[in-house]
């Protein structure tokens, strides 16, 4: 059984394994292994709640499931509901019949937690249930066919937003889910990414350990919906957060600390150009809109910078 | 108050490897570990998204009944010794 502590090298990562494989994911997915290493991190007795999404899908086709673990599906919207009632349960059969609290994760996608999931996770992170969220993130609704989320990041073209000559994908700004959580005024957020696994796990971990709601944010490669090689998976995760796009930080007890520190960011080209979804930014007539994409990726570093106290 | 055994019977889904059945048969290029460039890093077990490379007697193991070919492994393998080979 796992303990919660956090490691220093990859070494150290326990090698049980709670999710089983020949699962329907895609290949060069970047969920599974979210879930491998929470599984891992967060020790026994656990409970797995999963909004409808990529994971949920793929994962459970009855009458067999991936998971070794309880796990509990739900709807797109109330997956932050669900866990607070599990866990209000549990605090009363814990003063009553003395038994032991699971802890209790959420597993949403980005649909699930951008859009439809908002109000119910305001509501859980408002009431203070100790749960972890983690929210992973792949940018669209990828599996109803690629449409448009909150999540997608500007120029991005979906099925709902596609690249045309009169407007080049998404026009608007990604939201920061991140920034929503803390203003709810909870002890830790973090941002996670596959290609850093080991800063991955210490955050389950640190999450684990924390009393109270915890939103972790994780960036999913999708090679399906973002059109590039499956196994560039990582390479892609791992230019993201090299290029400024994802950068990688925590907040705790208000102080904000960024676990990566990427003094030369290598050009954002070198991230669009692996994927198609943002081919049509490398031409001639959109670079106002390249443009625009590099100042905002500036300008949140810089605001992180200044969160973080360090001075640029 | 006596408490009563209610007995009741649901389908219930049984965590099992394989819940769609051998997802191997996706695969189109398979991934073949040269064991004498190896050095054990286990880099490949842990960035496999798939879980099926286990590490048997301090070696990776790849399950081909479950591998999809997404050749991830063979991408993050710092000495390249997973080559991606093309399915007969």
């Amino acid at each position: 059984m796992s303990e919660l502590k956090s490691i220093k090298t990859l070494k150290d990562i326990p090698r049980k394994e709670q999710f089983a494989p020949g699962h329907r994911l895609c290949a060069g997915c970047g969920i599974p292994q979210l879930v491998r290493f929470t599984l891992k991190a967060v020790p026994d007795p656990k409970i797995v709640v999963n909004a409808t999404s990529c994971l949920e899908v793929a994962s459970t086709i009855f009458p067999y499931t991936a998971w070794k673990i309880p796990w509990i599906h739900n709807a797109f919207e109330n997956s932050a509901a669900t866990a607070s009632g599990i866990e209000a349960a549990f605090r009363a059969l814990e003063k009553k019949k003395g038994i032991k609290k699971p802890k209790i994760i959420v597993f949403a996608g980005d649909g699930g937690t951008f859009d439809i999931g908002m109000q119910a996770l305001s509501g859980a992170l408002e009431r203070g249930h100790d749960f972890i969220y983690i929210c992973y993130d792949n940018e669209a609704y990828m599996n109803t066919g690629i449409q448009r989320s909150g999540a997608t990041p500007k120029g991005a073209a979906t099925t709902t937003s596609p690249a045309g000559r009169v407007i080049p994908g998404k026009q608007e700004r990604k939201k920061d889910l991140i920034g929503i959580a803390i203003a709810h005024g909870i002890r830790y957020a973090a941002t996670m990414n596959p290609a850093y696994p080991v800063d991955m796990y210490n955050k389950i971990v640190k999450a684990a350990s924390i009393k109270g709601p915890v939103v972790l944010h994780y960036f999913t490669p999708c090679p399906t919906g973002w059109y590039f090689d499956p196994s560039l998976s990582i390479e892609v995760a791992r230019l993201a957060v090299q290029t400024r796009l994802w950068p990688l930080y925590e907040y705790e007890d208000g102080k904000y600390k960024i676990n990566i520190m990427v003094r030369r960011p290598k050009p954002i080209e070198d991230y669009f150009k692996l994927q198609r979804r943002f081919a049509h930014l490398l031409r001639p007539e959109n670079k106002w809109l390249l443009d625009d994409i590099k100042k905002d990726i500036e300008e949140n570093w810089k605001r992180l910078l200044r969160l973080a106290g360090i001075e640029a | 108050m006596g408490e009563i055994m209610v007995r009741v019977y649901a389908p219930i889904a049984r965590p099992t490897i394989g819940s769609v059945g051998k997802t191997g048969i996706w695969r189109s290029v398979k991934p073949v570990v040269n064991y004498d460039k190896c050095i054990n890093c286990y880099l490949c077990w842990m960035y496999c998204p798939e879980g099926c490379i286990d590490i048997i007697d301090d070696m990776v193991r790849i399950d081909y009944d479950y591998c999809k070919g997404c050749g991830i492994c063979s991408n993050v393998c710092p000495v390249k010794a997973i080559e991606m080979v093309r399915e007969e």
